[in-house]
């Protein structure tokens, strides 16, 4: 299929969702609406109001916090995660005495640290940032680790055969499949970056998306917290395209998925 | 005094070689027994064997890769301790950086030796060139067809010049056509700059139209060599035709004749061991 084509497709899903929504909660059927608008709100009202936000302006604000708080957590996590992803699977030993200790804090729900870092760090940005840390730390940080350490055993012999020297081998083997690896982890992790940010912002901050859905919800504003959502789900999107742009050019020497010739 | 010179003449010589895996269970395999081979400087020899018998882990040995449990290597006269430098080696796997273009791969080589870049660049180009990939030095080895990819190894491993190169069944999984011409490729390289090959490969007709000698290995656990046929067939050789020529033939009934109930124990082998895992 063509990329119109889908495209089109993808469209017509969204539109038959609001069609569905639109109807019921705007016509009665049999005297009730399906959807009682004061629970579901209706896609005119979240429609004029995310109209609303970005005539008033309002909204910049909040994005820029979020999206800020997003691009620090991700490149502090990505940053620390592979350097200590390397780190552990070169030294089998410090991989070994950390093992229960990594899978512990990653077994953690991370929600339940937010009120700590608020507490730590206060309510500014640094809590959230912190929040989308301990995400997409450990997802950068296994993909390395397994990345190190499932380079090919053939790739390295030969490595080894053309003369490089233990520095070169880092430089030429490990490294690059590690980073390839995270590469191929970039969505999640800068999923996880957003999705650290928006959840720190919506249990106490004064800024941002999360705080925008969290203080409609405080108020019982329905339609505020839908418009909410849809902004934080386009903006979501426009980083997935982003990310998507990003890798393509990062990994230009992977097979594509699906490519029987691998 | 014979032997002693005779050795020092030796690109590659394994004495009574033995090498011993340990296996999951605890045991231990003795993949190859006391194996006896050499290849004189400049000189061709094609090891044939079952699959499973142990080609690959005596090239591992040659390579130094691999440490024997018992016997000695000596790489011209030199007892072998650690990586063996003057060794080029052609894996039997796909053993090319992936993320790295056909040139970057070939050009690695020089550039770890500390050639500059620009110039070990253009060196690369020349051996891409060489081996007819002059005009895809930007792929990656993805977008290579497999015998695309075995030419940048082959360039990649002799834009190094290694004085020993050792091929582990290269054109296996290679069509006949293409398995033509890249031997074809090789003797071609070879003819102009004689290394000592140790050269692996299951296909005896393959062995025959390109080697100097051709050495059969046993079926495994404790292969050995068992038989050494001198090729005397005239150079230079067409891969192609040389198949049709009477001495060909005469030579391979002989060696098939041996080499026959090798494959058959090898393959019975694999499966009994195959029912048993
Ligand atoms: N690392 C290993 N551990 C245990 N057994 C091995 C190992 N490598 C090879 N072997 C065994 O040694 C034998 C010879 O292997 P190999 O040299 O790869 O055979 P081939 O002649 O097909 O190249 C085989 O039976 C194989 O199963
Ligand atoms: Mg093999």
């Amino acid at each position: 299929m063509n990329r119109a084509g889908l495209l089109a497709l993808q469209l017509l899903i969204a539109v038959v969702l609001i069609g569905i929504w639109h109807v019921a909660t705007t016509v009665p059927i049999g005297g009730v609406k399906l959807l009682p608008p004061f629970f579901f709100s209706t896609p005119y009202d979240v429609g004029a109001r995310i109209v609303k936000w970005l005539v008033e302006g309002t909204i910049w604000r909040h994005l820029y916090i979020t999206l800020l708080e997003s691009v620090l957590a991700f490149v502090i996590g990505s940053v620390a995660g592979v350097m200590i992803g390397f780190w552990f699977a070169r030294q089998q030993l410090v991989a070994a005495i950390f093992d229960p200790y990594i899978k512990m804090m990653n077994a953690l729900p991370r929600v339940v640290l937010a009120p700590i870092f608020a507490l730590w760090l206060g309510l500014g940005i640094w809590s959230k940032v912190a929040l989308g840390f301990t995400l997409v730390f450990f997802v950068v940080f296994f993909n390395v680790y397994q990345g190190v350490k499932e380079v090919s055993p053939t790739v390295l012999a030969n490595a080894r055969m053309l003369g490089m020297s233990e520095r070169q081998l880092l430089r030429h083997v490990y490294w690059p499949s590690a980073l390839s690896w995270m590469f191929s982890s970039l969505h999640t992790s800068v999923g996880f970056a957003v999705v650290g940010a928006v959840v720190g912002e919506y249990l106490g901050s004064a800024a941002g998306l999360g705080y925008l859905i969290q203080q409609a919800e405080g108020v019982f504003d329905v339609a505020g917290v839908f418009a909410g959502m849809i902004v934080l789900a386009v903006f979501v999107i426009l980083i997935d395209v982003l990310v998507s742009m990003v890798e393509k050019r990062l990994l230009v020497w992977r097979p594509a998925p699906g490519d029987a010739r691998a | 005094m014979q032997a002693a010179s005779q050795q020092l003449g030796n690109a590659v010589s394994l004495d009574a070689v033995t090498v011993a895996f340990s296996v999951a269970d605890g045991g231990v395999y003795t993949a190859v027994e006391r194996a006896d081979l050499s290849v004189a400087a400049g000189e061709f020899v094609a090891i044939v064997g079952p699959t499973g018998c142990g080609k690959s882990t005596l090239l591992n040995v040659a390579a130094g890769l691999l440490r024997p449990a018992e016997g000695s290597v000596r790489i011209f006269g030199e007892p072998l301790r650690r990586l063996n430098p003057q060794a080029g080696y052609l894996f039997q796997a796909d053993a090319l950086f992936p993320w790295k273009t056909a040139l970057e791969n070939v050009a690695i080589g020089p550039e770890t030796a500390g050639v500059a870049s620009a110039e070990a660049r253009k060196n690369a180009l020349a051996w891409l060139t060489r081996v007819g990939l002059g005009n895809f030095a930007g792929r990656y080895p993805h977008m290579l067809s497999g015998g695309q990819r075995k030419r940048v190894g082959l360039a990649q491993v002799l834009i190094r010049d290694p004085k020993i190169l050792l091929m582990d069944e290269p054109f296996g999984p290679l069509d006949a056509q293409t398995r033509q011409i890249m031997g074809n490729l090789l003797l071609e390289l070879w003819t102009a700059d004689r290394k000592a090959v140790l050269f692996v490969t299951h296909d005896l007709e393959e062995a025959i139209a390109l080697a100097d000698r051709v050495v059969i290995m046993s079926a495994g656990p404790n292969a050995k060599i068992i038989g050494d046929w001198r090729v005397p067939l005239a150079r230079p050789r067409d891969i192609s035709e040389i198949r049709l020529e009477k001495e060909f033939h005469d030579l391979h009934r002989e060696i098939w004749s041996v080499l026959k109930d090798e494959v058959l124990k090898g393959y019975a082998q694999s499966t009994l061991a195959g029912a048993a895992s």
